[in-house]
């Protein structure tokens, strides 16, 4: 079924009678082309791009749980263009593009809201630093306006601008920046590549991955042993057991990402706002809702749960950078396993083992990836050739040091990105 | 999170600051770039499980710790000093 306003108003009139289950619920085949491990957004952008671009829809997504019950269901929604380093500039401006045509490509309703970001800083080196961030935008063909703190003001007037521990100087302020509804976007991708015959296959777990003189032949599962031609591992926070069942070591540490929420209020914060000097960003949903992290709480975890020393650090960051907060009561707080890679940069490449391709390495970051990544992915995986807006993200830049992409000059500490 | 400190004994991990993983004890010894720079600077095992990893008592005592504790539940089953570690 096609959605539009028309069909919304139509099936209101008649009941609701009319909506149909938005992707089947396939047994697994004994074999396929191509199985994506994952049913994140990222193997569910894969597989749509997969048939959609490459016509190639003999293709399983296998995902453990649920689809979007990883961290496309957990994040904050930020989507911006704002990298700096050759190789992620043009990746993420070229993801930002495919957001931009994203739900009239998935005639889907993701709630894409560009509603602005402001980056802002608190020093004259500061300053230094968003200015040449925002030419490097410029220069990448996407939109940066540098903000003097009236500039600020006029935007955010609710800002503790005198504060003592990090007076505002101003921001670096991206309109085209925004958020988009998470779970729309993965519904959004699962629908578009089950209509055009990707099987979605859920509470299907890979537990192998079968290997023959160097060529992958397929992978176990809890549902049993499925042949493919081709095998992608899409698995975010888990990248490293699955690649392990590959025996591949990879750049990877896993670790916990907190996100908060408040009760819904009315309308109060309409673009989105990172404090990084506390680290805290902030933006506000559509139901209402103050939707705020920070920084990692700093240690490998898989438990999907961090400390509250961290939950303190970051609502006091707030509290420091907009006190009207302090009204508000907080919901929810979660966490998601987050994949870490030792430079903050993602990895789009094959394996030394044929057929074998990995996806990962995104970090606290990828959800702005999602449509990229899968079309980059797809594009190496359906030609073996890596896709012009994704020719850096090699595995290899690790094991040679050279051409590293480290945006933030953190060195290789994978808790410090 | 408590983490046991043997100088400071049980005290809250807001003391404590994360310094990576235990195999920053092991640094290779060659001074040009290897396989083992590769792999003591990115590769990661990053089992799920019960892992070695690095604290600092920042906020207390000041001693480096090793820490045996498991990333699936947050459990910590003992602390050493890395003193003692590496004699
Ligand atoms: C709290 C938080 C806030 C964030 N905020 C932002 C943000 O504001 N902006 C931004 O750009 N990014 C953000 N991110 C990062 C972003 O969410 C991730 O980088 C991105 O979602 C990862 O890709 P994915 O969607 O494919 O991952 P996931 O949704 O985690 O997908 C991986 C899937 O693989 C499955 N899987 C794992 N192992 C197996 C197996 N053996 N067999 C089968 N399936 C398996 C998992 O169940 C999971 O569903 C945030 C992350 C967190 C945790
Ligand atoms: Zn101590």
């Amino acid at each position: 079924m096609r959605y539009s306003g028309l069909q919304v108003l139509w099936q209101g009139l008649t009941g609701n009678k009319g909506w149909a289950p938005v992707w089947r619920e396939p047994e697994p085949k004994p074999e396929y082309d191509i199985i994506i491990i994952g049913g994140g957004g990222h193997g569910l952008a894969t597989a749509y791009y997969l048939a959609r671009e490459h016509g190639l829809t003999n293709v399983a997504v296998l995902e453990k749980g649920y689809l979007g019950g990883g961290n496309v269901g957990r994040n904050t929604t930020i989507v911006r263009a704002n990298y700096v380093l050759p190789g992620n500039s043009e990746f993420y401006s070229h993801s930002m593009k495919l957001w931009e045509g994203l739900e009239a490509d998935l005639n889907y309703n993701i709630m894409h809201s560009q509603r602005g970001i402001v980056n802002l800083f608190h020093s004259d080196g500061q300053r230094d630093a968003y200015a040449r961030r925002g030419n490097a935008m410029i220069n990448q063909g996407d939109d940066a306006i540098l903000l003097d703190r009236e500039g600020c003001r006029k935007m955010l007037p609710y800002l503790d601008y005198e504060q003592t521990r990090f007076p505002i100087y101003g921001g670096l302020y991206h309109p085209r920046g925004g958020t988009a509804r998470h779970d729309a976007v993965t519904w959004g991708f699962a629908r578009g590549a089950d209509q055009r015959g990707v099987d979605l296959i859920q509470n299907c777990e890979v537990t192998g991955i079968d290997i023959e003189n160097g060529v992958v032949r397929g992978v176990q599962t809890s549902r049993g042993a499925i042949r493919a031609k081709k095998v992608g591992i899409v698995v975010a926070g888990r990248s490293s057991q699955v690649a392990a069942m590959a025996g591949m070591r990879l750049p990877v540490e896993s670790h916990v990402l907190q996100a908060f929420v408040t009760e819904g209020l009315k309308p109060v914060i309409d673009t989105v706002v990172t404090y990084g000097m506390g680290h805290f960003y902030i933006s506000q949903s559509d139901k209402g809702g103050l939707v705020f992290g920070g920084d990692l709480d700093g240690y490998s975890s898989y438990a999907a749960r961090g400390n509250l020393s961290m939950a303190e650090h970051v609502i006091e960051a707030g509290m420091t950078l907009m006190p009207m907060i302090g009204k508000a009561r907080m919901l929810r707080s979660w966490g998601g396993i987050v994949d870490m890679s030792a430079d903050g940069s993602p990895i789009i490449d094959k394996t030394h083992i044929d057929g074998l391709y990995f996806n990962g390495g995104w970090c606290y970051g990828g959800f702005k990836a999602t449509p990229a990544s899968g079309h980059c992915f797809a594009h190496l995986m359906a030609t073996d050739r890596p896709h012009n807006a994704a020719t850096r993200h090699r595995l290899d830049r690790f094991t040679t040091g050279r051409r590293l992409l480290d945006e933030e000059a953190a060195g290789s500490q994978h808790n410090l990105h | 999170m408590h983490i046991n400190c043997p100088h400071c004994g049980d005290r809250d991990q807001r003391e404590f600051s994360i310094r990576g993983h235990g195999t920053g004890l092991s640094r290779p010894k060659g001074e040009t770039w290897s396989d083992d720079w590769n792999d003591f600077l990115h590769i990661r095992d990053n089992l799920a499980g019960r892992i070695q990893e690095l604290w600092h008592h920042g906020g207390g005592c000041g001693a480096w710790l090793v820490v045996d504790r498991s990333n699936v539940t947050h459990e910590i089953f003992g602390t050493r000093l890395v003193s003692e570690v590496r004699s």
